[in-house]
């Protein structure tokens, strides 16, 4: 977890200086992309070679529709609450 | 939405390729997975720092503007005690982990891989991405029922851009760079927070 958030730190402090150099940081996004499709192609993978877990993804589906659901709801609570507290009758810059 | 459906073309690839056994040996190793997921961090990491964009907003903030991503924070975490009481299923730090993907499904999922193993994961990559198709769903109801700052709750991460278009559609132009400044602040934070809101329960 710790090699997680320093490489991210250290790729903030590399970012901030070459935030200027436009045709690496489009390689750099190209680049995130692919990693993100390489790394849930073998997220699939890894949940394929799982029996258990295949033969369970429809429950696991409705587990997450219902975390989701709840997220969401609550966000919209505390949204309502704050939208009527601070910005109904304010600018709209907040 | 059309990123969401990649990302579970790529997943569903995954799942038939390992189901079928498929696969060279060399694939089924956990230590590609890691690296990919350093790779991967380093590169949102430069992504982020080099995006003068996601700087130059946070100079125009108010403080009133820091209440949105803290209200989504605090909304969607708040109700897992909730979903701990109903499903019996998981432990309060997966909960929390899942649900601070705010809509950032591949990162959240890849990183609760690695904490947390495969079945958080897919629950993660599932819940993440339902979050976005809700948002795309219901933004002009929530706008309707529950104020203009409903849909940008809603929507997470994700308002920044996924999202956006549906929220301003629905909440109006005066709440484009509301939205864009919470999911921006989110989208930071999701790497910070999954781990750290995973470790605190467990």
């Amino acid at each position: 977890m710790w090699i997680i958030l320093g490489l991210m730190t250290l790729g903030m402090i590399i970012g901030v200086s070459i935030r200027h150099k436009k045709k690496v940081i489009k390689q750099v996004n190209k680049l995130v992309t692919i990693s993100v499709y390489l790394l849930l192609f073998l997220l699939g993978i890894s949940v394929g070679l799982n029996d258990e877990l295949v033969s369970n993804l429809d429950t696991l589906g409705v587990h997450a529709l219902i975390i989701t659901l709840m997220a969401v709801l609550g966000s919209v609570l505390l949204a309502s609450l704050v939208y009527h507290l601070y910005f109904r009758n304010s600018n709209h810059e907040g | 939405m059309k990123g969401s459906l990649i990302i579970l073309a790529f997943f569903v690839l995954g799942i038939s390729l390992g189901y079928t056994r498929y696969i060279p040996d060399f694939l089924i190793s956990n230590d590609i997975s890691m690296y990919a997921l350093y790779l991967l961090m380093f590169l949102v990491g430069i992504s982020v720092g080099s995006d003068t964009g996601a700087l130059s907003v946070i100079k125009k903030i108010k403080y009133k503007i820091l209440l949105v991503p803290a209200l989504v924070i605090l909304g969607s975490l708040g109700t897992m005690g909730i979903v701990w009481l109903i499903l019996d299923d998981y432990t309060m730090s997966e909960l929390l982990g899942v649900a601070s993907g705010f809509g950032y499904y591949s990162l959240s999922s890849v990183i609760l891989k690695d904490i947390s193993g495969d079945e958080v994961a897919t629950l993660a990559l599932l819940s993440n991405i339902f979050r976005e198709v809700i948002t795309l769903l219901l933004a002009p109801v929530l706008a309707m029922f529950f104020g203009k700052l409903a849909p940008v709750a809603s929507g997470g991460a994700t308002s920044m851009d996924s999202t956006l278009p549906i929220i301003v559609t629905a909440s109006g132009k005066e709440y484009a760079m509301i939205s864009v400044f919470s999911g921006i602040v989110l989208t930071i934070l999701v790497p910070f927070l999954v781990p750290f809101v995973y470790s605190i329960f467990s």
